[in-house]
């Protein structure tokens, strides 16, 4: 270190020197860090197994120096669960895409929350298919263009967005669901102490945890990464908005 | 003693489950197994397994898959149509060489069919019946004794071996009752307590290792035609030790019946007959469906003295094309079969095979 220098920042040691596979601003790198930082914090990268699911997020297990697992298309939480029960004293969390986890995957999402498996969901919600080519995802906006909703997303044809963070909150087995983003720094931090909370939770083993992700895709959306966090701000939060949907520490 | 019962072959293979040392099992009932799910269910709090009804055939594989790559001795059971359920993931767990014991108490089909038993989807169990190149040991009871012993072997094959472990039954094999002899029960230990049988397992990383990774994934061409190399080795040797299978009055025989699981019992029963009557029968019954004991076959089919090969089967034939393959037109192949839930009778075999004479 040079005389006078200090640092201020560094990148998680958890997260792995190797090259992401993510397009250029697109947000799964930083919940990537900011997990593994959490994992690095807390003192518990020997306690704690991931899965990861099929999607743009599939080489997760790349990115972290963990145990992992990689589950088959929407079953992540299915894997979770199993994991988390024959091992009930780790930390287990599985990290999902829109299509994943609230597509092909709602039914292994739901049954694993009402059963209140004590594990954490990490939901990456951006609206898009982004690894097969950025087609309409589960929750796809409302007139939003995709590939294949090329004149709009059609709610009277295809359903309505679904609000995941919502519905999940409805189920007695979740004891807690927030929806975040990392669309500015401020929200990244929040983000960070959200989930320094979901571990204690599981450590406590209150229920499950469920933390979607307001999040973005550059190449789907066919903009910049700037103006995709625009884009998240004035037409995702709107229809998705920010906030503790449930929280079963707060005593009301 | 000998710890003798009188038990509902579900019933038998989910209490040799438990002397195995089974940590968890997932599962969804679905007729006619779902003694299986309910014995465990009975049983749990005399026990530490995880017992888990899935919200379906797909969660439950993959929590088998979950389970297995954490190192947990895992097993579900389904029947005919929940198992097509559950190939995708039995594809994915062939390829990321998890051990694990699968149960299917074959019914009539195809479609939803009928839950009376049948032995159709051998096609399923022994081809395949997921994607990719990979194989299943698949084993087939023909008793509720054997439902108990296959199991035991079942979990440890798996073991050995890192692939799942098949036990192809039909649905009469688990409902009829029989006595049966019960193993000692195995010392249970908690999943963690096989980290070092199981060092590839992901039970949270330990400081003397790199990350332990379990994925079906192979993105470069090169990479996953290795892995077929390494999968493909590893079924050979499975090939070169694990065949199992059961012969019965085969040294003069000039007729050779095959037939595996229910089917070879009435086959048994046919030989009997025959030979009272003079025809010089015998019985060949894989009880490894893969391996298929093709050695023995492949010598009956030089032998001077067999005139022809009969294979009964609760299909429309699926087993004889593997009989055929290794006999290869030296002796003919011929077949008789009942599909439905129908269970052929002694007599009509007997009648096939004397059209043949």
């Amino acid at each position: 270190m040079k005389e006078g220098y200090k640092v201020i920042y560094k990148k998680p040691s958890l997260l792995l020197d190797k090259r992401m596979h993510y397009c250029p601003g697109c947000m799964h790198s930083t919940v990537h860090k900011l997990l593994m930082e959490v994992v690095e914090e807390l003192g518990i990268q020997n306690e704690t197994i991931g899965v990861c699911p099929v999607g743009c997020s599939v080489f997760a297990y790349d990115y972290m120096n963990i145990d992992m697992q990689e589950a088959a298309h929407g079953r992540a939480a299915a894997i979770a669960t199993a994991i988390k029960r024959v091992l009930p004293s780790k930390y287990v969390f599985s990290y999902q895409g829109d299509g994943d986890l609230a597509a092909i995957g709602t039914a292994e999402t739901l049954h694993a929350c009402n059963r209140g498996e004590k594990f954490l969901f990490i939901f990456i919600n951006n609206g898009i298919y982004g690894m097969t080519g950025g087609q309409m995802a589960p929750t796809t906006l409302e007139g939003q263009v995709t590939a294949t909703t090329p004149y709009g997303r059609d709610v009277t044809k295809v359903g309505w967005p679904l609000k995941m963070a919502e519905m999940v909150s409805t189920l007695p087995g979740v004891a807690y669901a927030e929806r975040l983003s990392c669309w500015t720094p401020a929200s990244a931090r929040k983000a960070k102490q959200s989930l320094l909370k979901a571990f204690e939770i599981q450590k406590q083993g209150l229920g499950t945890v469920f933390l979607e992700f307001a999040s973005n895709c550059p190449s789907g959306w066919k903009c910049s990464p700037v103006k995709s966090l625009e884009w998240i701000k004035d037409q995702m939060l709107p229809y998705y908005p920010l906030g503790v949907y449930k929280d079963v520490t707060k005593k009301d | 003693m000998a710890d003798v019962k009188f038990m509902k072959g579900n019933e038998a293979l989910a209490e040799a489950a438990i002397r195995a040392g089974m940590h968890a099992y997932f599962g969804y009932p679905i007729t006619p197994q779902s003694e299986v799910i309910e014995y465990l269910a009975r049983e749990e709090p005399k026990h530490k397994y995880v017992l888990l009804q899935a919200e379906s055939e797909v969660a439950s594989i993959n929590m088998v898959y979950g389970a297995a790559g954490a190192g947990a001795r895992v097993m579900t059971s389904t029947s005919s149509p929940g198992y097509s359920l559950m190939q995708e993931g039995v594809s994915y767990i062939a390829c990321a060489e998890l051990p694990c014991v699968l149960y299917n108490a074959q019914r009539g089909g195809p479609g939803l069919g009928t839950i009376q038993a049948s032995q159709a989807d051998y096609f399923q169990a022994v081809k395949g019946g997921g994607h990719g190149d990979y194989r299943l040991i698949v084993l087939a009871p023909n008793s509720v004794q054997e439902m108990v012993d296959h199991t035991v072997l079942a979990f440890d094959l798996a073991d050995k071996y890192c692939n799942p472990a098949l036990i192809l039954a039909d649905g009469a094999t688990g409902q009829m009752m029989e006595k049966v002899t019960l193993p000692d029960p195995k010392e249970w230990r908690p999943t963690e307590d096989s980290r070092s049988e199981k060092p590839w397992a992901t039970m949270g990383k330990t400081d003397d290792r790199e990350r332990n990774i379990i994925s079906s994934l192979y993105i470069e061409s090169n990479d996953m035609e290795q892995k077929n190399h390494k999968l493909q080795a590893k079924y050979a040797e499975i090939e070169a030790n694990e065949v199992r299978y059961e012969e019965y009055k085969l040294n003069d025989a000039e007729i050779v019946i095959t037939a595996f699981g229910l089917s070879s019992r009435i086959a048994k029963k046919v030989v009997d007959i025959a030979r009272e009557q003079g025809i010089k029968m015998g019985l060949l019954r894989p009880i490894t469906l893969w391996p298929f004991p093709k050695d023995r076959f492949d010598k009956l089919a030089a032998d001077p003295k067999v005139k022809f090969f009969i294979s009964l089967e609760m299909s429309v034939g699926q087993m004889i094309e593997d009989v055929k393959l290794v006999v290869s037109g030296r002796k003919p192949v011929h077949f008789y079969g009942r599909t439905g839930g129908i269970i052929p009778t002694s007599e009509e075999v007997l009648n096939e095979v004397k059209k043949h004479i």
